[in-house]
């Protein structure tokens, strides 16, 4: 996954904010994954248009008080594994 | 169908919400495959939830927390409303799955579901042979049109899961079914050993595979499975290990009354599809609301924790992984739903597993020797 990768959700795949759960939850065929807070603020912004430095962009604006250089690291270490669960995939 | 990850860690105490609602909207279907989990006495419920009265049931679950819902039965696709159901889902939040035997789906049909707002829908495949299949659900015609109404479902653009059950007759062929759902762009395939409820607990002995058939199986589900990913090819494959042969019992949905509510077709609330076997009350969504029923009634409340727990469960360092097995299993097999579920090598009744196995390898019945699930069976079964 590098920065020019355009991530997106896999189709039929639903991204959601559940109230009675306190988080992010990613739904997909018959399960769910319960996101942590930094993994449903970055999967908030994955709209299959701007790739990963877009998005690393957009997170350190809003998340300003955090080390840019710590966000870049965790954004992509996050991808990586999504990808690798099958959450997401890219072009 | 309770698959739910969490990457969060901690959780509330007490009891949480509803995750998943089944709604079971019928129990008639045109097909008869003997390991059906629908219960024996089906036949009795024929007083059906209305449109209205299931639509009142979505909005209290999703109020509740729930957020996957399945539509089930029986065949789902019987109800002529369940277009009108999946619209209100959908608008409401659910992430809304379809789960039917393809019978009774049409292109029209699959059309209006999707602009209903459907998300997904779940095909079962009784075989990857259409002689097996068509002694398995008692239809000669219905295989054909299952692969038809697959192949339309992928091109409609719907995530689409394949649901195979496995047993001692369709097992050794798992190679091929596993090549047709591959074939029919199955994004993930639930190889589902048959577990033994409802008529698959009538007819277990005459479908219980043996081990030697069930280590094969797993074997070649390993093979494709490196064989998919050396093609890049994104089908998940799920194999779920038949319980008889295990050592511990499955965490049976996650726990009683933890994350999963069925309602069956005449209103009444589970904690799982088969719980109806039990020898207990449970309560109807015509008589109370979901919520008291979920958090207050005594059936839901019954097997929740551990305090009900029997020895060897009570002191047993994995009682919270488990939650000592599943009670409707204990039950059909003990006559006691609060016992140890007998698959764990350390219940005190695990012979029973045992006995079971050694009837099964003495049955050599064919698959139309085993009694078909239909609506004339389950009058015979159930006088009275």
């Amino acid at each position: 996954m590098n920065a020019l990768a355009v991530p997106s959700l896999r189709p039929g795949w639903r991204l959601q904010w559940e109230e009675a759960q306190g988080c992010h939850v990613l739904l997909y065929p018959e399960g769910m994954v319960q996101l942590n807070d930094s993994a449903g603020a970055i999967l908030s912004l994955v709209d299959g248009e701007r790739d990963v430095a877009a998005l690393i962009d957009e997170l350190t604006r809003r998340y300003p008080d955090a080390s840019s250089d710590e966000l870049a690291q965790d954004v992509i270490e996050f991808f990586v594994d999504a990808l690798q669960q099958g959450w997401i995939h890219h072009d | 169908m309770t698959d739910v990850v969490r990457s969060r860690t901690g959780g509330a105490s007490g009891i949480g919400p509803p995750l998943w609602l089944l709604a079971e909207l019928t129990y008639r279907c045109p097909l008869q495959c003997p390991y059906c989990s629908n219960p024996l006495d089906f036949a009795r419920y024929r007083d059906e939830l209305d449109t209205d009265a299931w639509i009142d049931v979505m909005r209290q679950a999703r109020a509740m927390g729930a957020v996957q819902l399945g539509f089930s039965g029986g065949e789902p696709l019987v109800r002529r409303d369940l277009e009108a159901l999946v619209d209100e889902a959908r608008r409401l939040g659910f992430y809304t799955n379809l789960i039917t035997s393809g019978v009774g789906l049409t292109t029209a049909r699959i059309d209006a579901l999707r602009d209903a707002g459907l998300d997904h829908i779940q095909i079962s495949l009784q075989a990857a042979d259409a002689e097996v299949a068509a002694a398995v659900a008692g239809s000669a015609k219905a295989y054909a049109g299952k692969l038809a109404m697959a192949r339309a479902v992928k091109s409609a653009g719907y995530p689409m899961v394949l649901n195979v059950v496995l047993h001692r007759h369709n097992i050794d062929d798992i190679d091929r079914v596993i090549a047709l759902c591959d074939e029919l762009g199955a994004d993930a395939v639930e190889l589902a050993s048959c577990q033994y409820y409802g008529w698959a607990r009538l007819n277990r002995a005459g479908l219980l595979p043996s081990r030697a058939q069930v280590e094969r199986a797993e074997a070649v589900t390993r093979e494709w499975r490196e064989r998919l990913a050396a093609r890049g090819r994104n089908m998940r494959l799920l194999f779920v290990v038949p319980d008889y042969h295990a050592e511990r019992p499955k965490a049976c949905m996650g726990g009683w009354g933890a994350i999963f509510m069925t309602v069956a077709p005449d209103g009444t609330v589970l904690p799982c599809h088969s719980a109806r076997e039990l020898p207990m009350p449970f309560p109807s969504v015509r008589d109370a609301s979901l919520k008291e029923i979920w958090y207050a009634s005594d059936a839901f409340n019954r097997f929740r924790g551990d305090a009900w727990m029997p020895e060897p469960c009570r002191g047993c360092s994995e009682r919270h992984q488990d939650h000592g097995g599943c009670r409707c299993q204990a039950y059909l097999l003990t006559g006691d739903a609060a016992a140890t579920d007998p698959v764990c090598s350390k219940s005190p009744r695990h012979e029973l597993i045992v006995q079971a196995l050694d009837e099964s390898s003495a049955d050599h019945r064919e698959v139309e020797g085993l009694i078909s699930r239909h609506a004339r069976n389950s009058r015979i079964l159930c006088r009275g």
